[in-house]
């Protein structure tokens, strides 16, 4: 195959694998923007995205409505979980040092990973996730498969949702006050509770559609699911620059399409560290990622 | 005042000595059994590790998630060295030394990041030196590991006395090290980079000096436990157990070096003990992480540190008090003073 | 009769941020000894002047040169604020800086640091040479703090000073790094008369003590005046007038800057 076929074949791969990741980056970064916190467990909340349709496909089966109730029942499932996360865990903690958050984000992660593997009906083994038959579409020398086209698709609208409740209602733009400046926000007028809590179950719906695409995509889950891709959309959002929406989705679509690439024309070991390295370049590099902008102390 | 640091340090000498050398001869003679002895010298490792995140914690006041990174290295390290003929012990100091310097590769970019960012980057470097080790089949032996029966795998009184005194011998050094001049000058780069830069302290040099000290002691960790353990594998490196030294530091306190030798030998004797807790043990750590986290943030002992020379001033002073609630009648007694 | 050696001299710096050009083409020469005082309104760009003086930022255009204590002139415009310190050059903060979570006596061992004689192995291995370099510090450290007055103090943490103190602290941690020039940046800031009375007569008794130089800013006049002996008026980042005290006071240029164009005519 010659490479130029393959490497365009391998950026629609990256497309689809990216988009995945622009959807978990976008929690981070929202979450990052609004309260300045690495949210450690929003990779699992992807992962309790994919178990949650998991088990409904498994009751309703991969037709249309089964799908749809899937989607729904896991977005409502993981937005629920990630207020009660945000208001018994992180809460808690808004005034106190930020380590202190940041190492309980950590146990909450560690708290959900280990919880699935110790509930009896979830456990460690992975389980094949229902998957629905697989149909290539050939657009001149390159192929796309149903599922990256419905990933891609359904990535965009979501995306596109997003940047509309962002930037167009107006809780959308009491986020963005929040993440400028707390104090003066909810001296506003601003609930910045529930603007915290609204922000947090957002980012959390977009996992969970994110988790099953991913499932989709790769059909095989356990509860470890979450802490890669989860990892990797982080870099996604340092990538883009944290805090900024564009910069997540931005930053996801290239981590994808790197990683691909990688995968491809290297070594499909590589990868991982692969994106980890971009990690540590951009930090060297412009530390603010893409779409960031640099701040400055006054002395 | 030279009779005063002379008298401290034979306090300090003789607490050594009981602790490594008097345990380690009732390991010998078979009165502290071998399965006690693996505990408290795990207990050892995971002891010399929490030092090592303790002092990055200590320096940057951020957290350092790829510790168990470097005690990889120096686990494969000494392995590699002793393997091409090297005496143990010698490879172990190499092995240390190597981490050293890995540890100051890596310091160049990451000390440079402000703010969360450490905590990301090292998870980062752990990743990556994990990714590596798993692929290197042809040194490491991929992802199945590497084996490394040494005298110290064997014999579990050598294993202890040795582990136990360089975990000594480390937190001595470290104490010296910080109850200086060099530690006050990483203790005001923390408190405040810019007056620290300004009163002739170079930021950059000293929080270097930090982490190098920290992968240092990381990778002595690692050097001692591949010959203790006998058998290494990579995802030694990974994020989950660079957690697990973590924890040990949070719970101790972080600013306290005692606090955090403290918590691991707690932990990890009560590791053992919760076995029968079976798979319920993976969420023990991270409850209780949280559960200090949101009511007791400064750990068992804050920023305090567990003082053998004060305890040994205040010992007149406790002797009265004792003597003093045994007499029957109440008579007024002086809190006794040196 | 010898020509009284220059410290410091600043030709044309000037420095932009992101477009803004925050000071333009200052220049000044600082000999031994003087007592000089830097003011303007608020936002003249008096504090980025120190800043580029003790290296926090680096001029953009212009150079900065300095000599040393072995009289050796060198350009210092990019070198790190540690370096400034080393080579003779010590500050304090609009804000006081200090380590908030030391000892008052810490403070000022901090500052020491770049003096010390001992060697890693000294510090690991408690040498002699170790202990007797501890004394000596401590005893520097002491000797000054007795100097200021807050001697009695020196265990206590230093966010537990009164406010009084601990800019007395922030001098006595500049001190201790035995430099040539001693860069003060609002000294006595929230000041009541009588402690700024004696901080006065400080300045004036350490300049002779010590041998120092001085660039002092302040928005106190009665220090300015009081004890400069020549002042520097920076407004919008550029120097608007320079002189004698009195000649300050009666120049158009300052008087409308500070007060505005009426007080001018009046």
């Amino acid at each position: 195959m010659n490479t130029g076929i393959m490497f365009l074949q391998q950026l629609i791969n990256g497309l689809s694998l990216g988009s995945i990741y622009a959807l978990i980056a976008l929690g981070y970064t929202m979450v990052y923007g609004i309260v300045k916190l690495i949210n450690f467990a929003h990779g699992d909340i992807m992962m309790i995205g994919a178990y949650t349709a998991y088990f409904v496909l498994k009751a309703f089966g991969t037709s249309v409505t089964g799908m749809a109730a899937a989607f729904l029942i896991s977005m409502i499932v993981c937005g629920l979980l990630s207020l009660v996360i945000e208001r018994f865990a992180y809460r808690p903690l808004r005034n106190a040092p930020r380590l202190n958050s940041l190492i309980t984000a950590i146990a909450v992660e560690l708290i959900l990973q280990n919880a699935m593997r110790v509930i009896p009906f979830i456990g460690p083994d992975p389980r094949l996730f229902p998957t629905f038959a697989i149909k290539n579409f050939s657009i001149g020398t390159v192929s796309i498969s149903n599922i990256q086209l419905i990933v891609i698709v359904l990535s965009a609208i979501l995306m596109l949702a997003l940047n509309y409740i962002v930037n167009h209602t107006k809780t959308g733009m009491a986020m963005q006050a929040v993440s400028y400046d707390l104090q003066a926000s909810s001296l506003m007028g601003i609930s910045v509770n529930r603007t915290i809590a609204f922000t947090f179950a957002l980012g959390s719906v977009l996992a969970a559609a994110g988790g099953i695409l991913y499932a989709i995509a790769y059909p095989q889950i356990d509860p470890l699911l979450g802490y890669m891709p989860g990892l990797k959309a982080f870099i996604a959002a340092v990538l883009g620059g944290i805090g900024s929406v564009p910069g997540a989705m931005f930053g996801g679509v290239i981590l994808g399409v790197a990683e691909t690439l990688t995968k491809g024309f290297l070594s499909s070991q590589f990868a991982d560290a692969i994106s980890f390295s971009i990690l540590i370049i951009i930090l060297l590099v412009k530390p603010t990622g893409i779409f960031g902008k640099s701040s400055h102390v006054k002395v | 005042m030279k009779n005063k640091n002379l008298r401290n340090m034979l306090i300090l000498g003789a607490c050594s000595l009981i602790v490594v050398f008097a345990v380690g001869m009732l390991i010998n003679f078979d009165i502290i059994d071998a399965y006690t002895a693996q505990i408290l010298t795990l207990a050892g490792i995971n002891a010399i590790m929490a030092l090592s995140v303790n002092i990055i914690c200590g320096i940057t006041g951020q957290l350092s998630l790829g510790q168990a990174g470097f005690m990889a290295i120096g686990a494969y390290s000494t392995i590699f060295i002793a393997n091409s003929g090297v005496p143990l012990p010698v490879s172990i100091i190499l092995a240390g030394i190597v981490t050293a310097f890995f540890g100051f590769l890596i310091g160049f970019p990451t000390l440079k990041l402000e703010g969360d960012y450490l905590a990301i980057v090292t998870l980062g470097f752990g990743e990556i030196i994990r990714v590596v080790f798993v692929n290197l089949k042809k040194y490491t032996g991929g992802p199945n590991g590497k084996q490394f029966p040494t005298i110290m795998t064997l014999n579990p009184a050598i294993a202890y006395m040795v582990i136990i005194g360089v975990l000594v011998l480390l937190i001595i050094l470290i104490q010296n090290f910080i109850r200086s001049t060099y530690g006050r000058a990483i203790l005001a780069v923390r408190d405040d980079e810019i007056a620290a830069n300004s009163s002739g302290i170079s930021i950059f040099r000293y929080k270097m000096i930090g982490f190098v000290i920290a992968s240092f002691v990381a990778g002595i960790g690692g050097a001692l436990y591949a010959p203790f353990i006998g058998f290494i594998k990579p995802d030694m490196a990974s994020f989950n157990k660079s957690i697990d030294y973590l924890i040990f530091v949070v719970l101790g306190g972080m600013g306290s070096t005692t606090g955090s030798i403290l918590a691991s030998f707690v932990l990890t004797s009560l590791q053992e003990f919760l076995r029968f807790l079976q798979n319920y043990r993976l969420l023990f750590y991270p409850v209780i992480l949280m559960l200090v986290m949101h009511f007791r943030p400064q750990g068992l002992l804050g920023t305090k540190e567990f003082s053998f020379i004060k305890t040994w001033e205040d010992f007149p002073c406790w002797k009265d008090k004792i003597l003093g609630t045994l007499k029957i009648k109440k008579s007024e007694k002086k809190g006794g003073a040196e | 009769m010898s020509e009284v050696k220059t410290v410091l001299k600043a030709s044309d710096i000037s420095i932009v941020f992101g477009g803004l050009r925050a000071v333009s083409n200052f220049s000044c020469e600082l000999k031994a000894n003087e007592l000089v005082g830097l003011i303007g309104p608020n936002g003249a760009g008096k504090t980025t002047v120190f800043n580029m003086l003790s290296g926090v930022y680096r001029p953009t255009e212009g150079q900065i040169s300095f000599w040393d204590r072995k009289d050796m002139v060198k350009v210092i415009n990019k070198a790190s604020p540690a370096a400034h310190n080393k080579i003779g050059i010590a500050r304090t903060f609009q804000n006081i800086r200090l380590f908030s979570k030391m000892t008052v006596a810490d403070n000022v061992r901090v500052a020491l640091h770049t003096s010390r004689v001992v060697n890693p192995f000294d510090v690991l291995l408690r040498t002699p040479r170790f202990f007797k370099d501890e004394e000596r510090m401590t005893g520097e450290v002491e000797q000054l703090l007795d100097l200021f007055k807050i001697l009695d103090k020196k265990d206590e943490l230093a966010k537990n000073l009164p406010y009084g103190e601990q800019r007395k602290l922030e001098i006595v941690r500049a001190l201790a790094s035995k430099p040539q020039l001693l860069l003060l940046d609002e000294p006595a800031a929230g000041m009541n008369p009588q402690e700024t009375e004696e901080l006065m007569r400080l300045i004036a008794f350490i300049r002779e003590k010590f041998n120092l130089t001085i660039l002092l800013i302040e928005h106190d006049m009665r220090l300015v005046m009081g004890i400069c002996e020549r002042i520097i008026v920076l407004d919008y980042g550029r120097i608007i007038a320079e002189g004698k005290p009195e000649e300050i006071q009666s120049n158009p240029q300052v008087i409308k800057a500070y007060l505005g164009e009426e007080a001018v005519n009046a």
